[in-house]
């Protein structure tokens, strides 16, 4: 288990540029919309949250098919199927590899973003907690449909379809927990219901990409 | 230790083989030939546990404790283009639990100790071969399915694989492998053709 976590990041540490572009996409997402509807600061600062948010589900989205694609056009998806590690823990432990090769980043990066939208600071606590708790969740589910797409003929085109509507969720406690942050209000219900979801797709895509890269192997 | 009884497979709709049985004891081994497009890498994946049996059953009585029953060597040669040699092999070593020296025997076993620190992309195809051999010795498994183990290998590598195959035997393991090439250290191994349990098109409409 820990082997393949730190299998899974010394790739992801050889192969750099994969995880730059991920966050330079990002940002650059992000920093199109100021460019699209102007500087004004309390536009800006309305639009914040709905657009981070969207800007971070895309650039996860971007990662994730080659979760498990390059591990099966390789062959070791075989070998780690039948190597003793149960095939639930085997995508948390890929999911788990994804978030930190990905998920934190992006948190690393939303800073900036914050300060390209001129984000007061106070609300800065707020925008990492709430990505904290909501990245882990796209890569759970994301795992989930990087398994089922394995082997689908256009599953680059279909892995969006499957997941977009999938974290919709957690787009709307995201920038709910931030819009209660901007507002005064306590973004902690929202907050709440983020940790939930969290909760809820551990075993949802321990069990069902299981089952998904069972499937793949056939 | 394997038990296979009328075994059955369907291919995408497509009959592929049937009524196949055998079995396999400590230190036996079974070649499988036949044609390509036969079932040799279907009835291997099914062994393996990869796929499931359209007939049929499939026992393997092996010791449970064992971190991989079973080893799986697929066309495939499963290396990641990044890693070097002995990364790739200390990472197997690691996900099996084989033993810390495992590594460095194997790649002595197929004379790949030069090679260490060298990236998997720049391996050559017979290279990259003896190195998915080399990965069987990192953990005891009691079985070895092996599809094709030699082909792309120079006629030195396929000795080293004979001998390797030999020492497994040696200490009670078995192995099936499919091959259209003769191979070493297979002496007294049943031949499985698969052409006696083909399916005839008509037949199978019947």
């Amino acid at each position: 288990m820990i082997a393949l976590l730190r299998r899974d990041l010394l790739l992801a540490a050889r192969s750099l540029g994969d995880l730059l572009l991920v966050v330079a996409f990002f940002v650059l997402v992000a920093a199109l919309f100021p460019f699209g509807v102007g500087a004004e600061r309390t536009l800006l600062v309305r639009l914040a949250p709905g657009v981070l948010w969207v800007a971070a589900l895309l650039a996860v989205l971007l990662s994730l098919d080659r979760l498990f694609a390059a591990d099966q056009e390789a062959g070791d998806l075989d070998l780690l199927l039948l190597g003793g590690l149960p095939a639930p823990l085997l995508i948390l432990v890929k999911a788990l590899a994804h978030w930190l090769t990905t998920g934190l980043p992006l948190i690393v990066a939303a800073p900036l973003v914050a300060q390209l939208y001129q984000l007061p600071g106070e609300s800065l606590p707020v925008l990492l907690a709430s990505l904290l708790l909501g990245t882990p969740t796209l890569s759970l589910l994301g795992a989930v449909g990087a398994a089922l797409c394995l082997g689908a003929r256009r599953g680059g085109v279909l892995l969006p379809l499957l997941l977009l509507p999938l974290w919709i969720p957690v787009l709307i406690f995201g920038t709910g927990a931030m819009e209660a942050g901007l507002s005064g209000l306590s973004p902690r219900p929202h907050l709440l219901l983020l940790g939930a979801l969290l909760a809820l797709s551990l075993p949802l895509a321990a069990v069902t990409g299981a089952l998904a890269l069972r499937q793949a192997a056939e | 230790m394997l038990e296979v009884e009328d075994l059955g497979c369907v291919r995408a709709g497509r009959p592929v083989f049937a009524g196949l049985s055998f079995s396999l004891g400590a230190g036996q081994v079974v070649t499988l030939v036949g044609p390509n497009g036969s079932g040799k890498s279907s009835l291997l994946r099914i062994l393996a546990g990869l796929l499931p049996p359209t007939l049929g059953r499939v026992t393997c009585r092996t010791d449970e404790d064992l971190a991989p029953r079973l080893h799986y060597l697929g066309h495939r040669d499963a290396l990641k283009p990044l890693l070097s040699v002995a990364e790739d092999l200390r990472f197997w070593q690691r996900y099996w639990r084989g033993p810390a020296a495992a590594p460095r025997d194997a790649m002595a076993a197929y004379e790949l100790s030069g090679l260490a620190d060298r990236p998997c992309r720049l391996l050559s195809a017979g290279q990259r071969r003896r190195l998915a051999l080399a990965r069987l010795l990192l953990a005891q498994a009691p079985l070895w399915l092996l599809d094709e183990p030699t082909v792309g290998l120079d006629a030195a590598s396929v000795g080293l694989f004979g001998r390797a195959l030999a020492d497994h035997r040696r200490r009670g393991g078995a192995a099936v492998v499919a091959t259209h090439l003769a191979l070493p250290a297979t002496e007294g191994a049943q031949v499985l053709d698969l052409r006696a349990y083909a399916v005839e098109p008509d037949e199978a409409v019947a």
